[in-house]
């Protein structure tokens, strides 16, 4: 079986964070976002807050928004769908206009997901009326700056769902 | 046991121009307080996220202090969040949690082992330098201005009397004067943040 070749630059992710101002990271680590940590922890315009559930980071992206700082959420789609109530509740209900950068675990492009959490995934942040955008590689990049203008725009959260190819898992 | 508006009302005396976070004893704080333009009263967005919002609201404004009074139900449904806020050490942040040993609010049910949880250890083993516990006002008051003059995070459990709401949601007295988006809206203004 050949591995793929990792298609969305970890660079180009943290640079954009820096062109939009981004000032804290609230993040729970997964396997499709992995590539960017060493990125983020040098970066020294970001700072790392971890979480240990993933709700934990939307109501921290609230505090940090309301006294005027700028997050970004980093988390995967498993804990998203763990996380309803907050993501209801913290950002949609405060009108925090932060994006959530999601790894899309089980997400293969090809029809037939991998893992449950893929196939609910979407559906899910329909029926929250979260825009979305999917992000798979550099030639996507600037869906992740639309991301960032619509939550401004929409002073709501908007998610960006990072497709499965930094590592080739799928 | 603590009464809550008497609590208030000692450590108003000692909050300057910090930033309150009044959580379930937001009725009581209303009453007291002489600065709500820097009062967050943000009745229950999500339950179990209180103290990661007080985090993001400490790391976001460094050069003020950010007081909570968290709930003890609150803490048990978001306890991995003192690792975190122990992880960052904001020495801005004072972590009060009022704790009645009830859900006051949905007719009083105990919570889980109400009367055997230590969580100023608890806040301990999560990493926070200094915590303390009360159950009587005298003590309270004879070490508040020592707790707001130590470096955060400070972790300070509570036992409050319970005040229980048992009626209709439908038919309770409104308390609150301001909605949450005016109090975001004026809180904002007086600090000075325009997001």
């Amino acid at each position: 079986m050949s591995t793929q070749k990792a298609e969305l630059s970890p660079e180009l992710i943290i640079n954009e964070f820096k062109n939009q101002g981004v000032t804290h990271i609230v993040w729970l680590p997964d396997s499709e976002t992995n590539f960017l940590y060493l990125l983020m922890e040098q970066e020294p315009s970001l700072t790392l807050i971890p979480v240990s559930r993933e709700g934990h980071a939307f109501s921290t992206a609230a505090g940090l928004s309301t006294g005027g700082a700028k997050p970004v959420i980093l988390i995967q789609n498993t804990g998203l769908l763990e996380s309803g109530d907050s993501l209801r509740g913290w950002c949609m209900g405060m009108n925090i206009p932060v994006v959530l950068m999601v790894g899309y675990r089980g997400y293969t492009r090809h029809g037939r997901n991998a893992d449950t959490a893929a196939t609910y995934t979407e559906p899910f942040l329909n029926a929250f009326n979260v825009k979305y955008y999917l992000v798979e590689n550099n030639d996507d990049a600037e869906r992740i700056s639309w991301a960032f203008e619509d939550a401004e725009k929409l002073q709501n959260p908007v998610a960006v769902l990072i497709g499965d190819e930094f590592h080739g898992f799928n | 046991m603590i009464d809550t508006l008497e609590m208030f009302k000692i450590f108003n005396r000692y909050r300057g121009n910090s930033i309150v976070l009044s959580g379930r004893g937001g009725r009581h704080w209303q009453s007291v307080s002489e600065q709500p333009d820097l009062d967050i009263a943000l009745g229950d967005p999500a339950m179990g996220g209180h103290s990661s919002f007080a985090l993001g609201l400490a790391l976001s404004r460094p050069n003020e202090k950010v007081i909570q009074f968290d709930s003890e139900g609150d803490v048990l449904m978001g306890l991995g969040a003192l690792p975190t806020i122990a992880d960052k050490m904001p020495n801005n942040f004072y972590h009060f949690m009022l704790d009645n040993e009830v859900y006051g609010t949905t007719g009083g049910q105990p919570v889980p082992n109400a009367q055997n949880i230590s969580y100023d250890v608890i806040a301990k083993g999560a990493g926070y330098p200094n915590t303390y516990a009360f159950d009587n006002i005298e003590d309270f008051a004879s070490s508040i201005e020592e707790i707001l003059s130590l470096e955060g995070p400070v972790f300070i459990a509570l036992k409050i009397i319970p005040e229980v709401t048992n009626v209709p949601i439908g038919q309770r007295v409104k308390w609150q004067n301001r909605t949450r988006d005016q109090i975001i809206s004026d809180f904002k203004n007086r600090i000075g943040v325009n997001n």
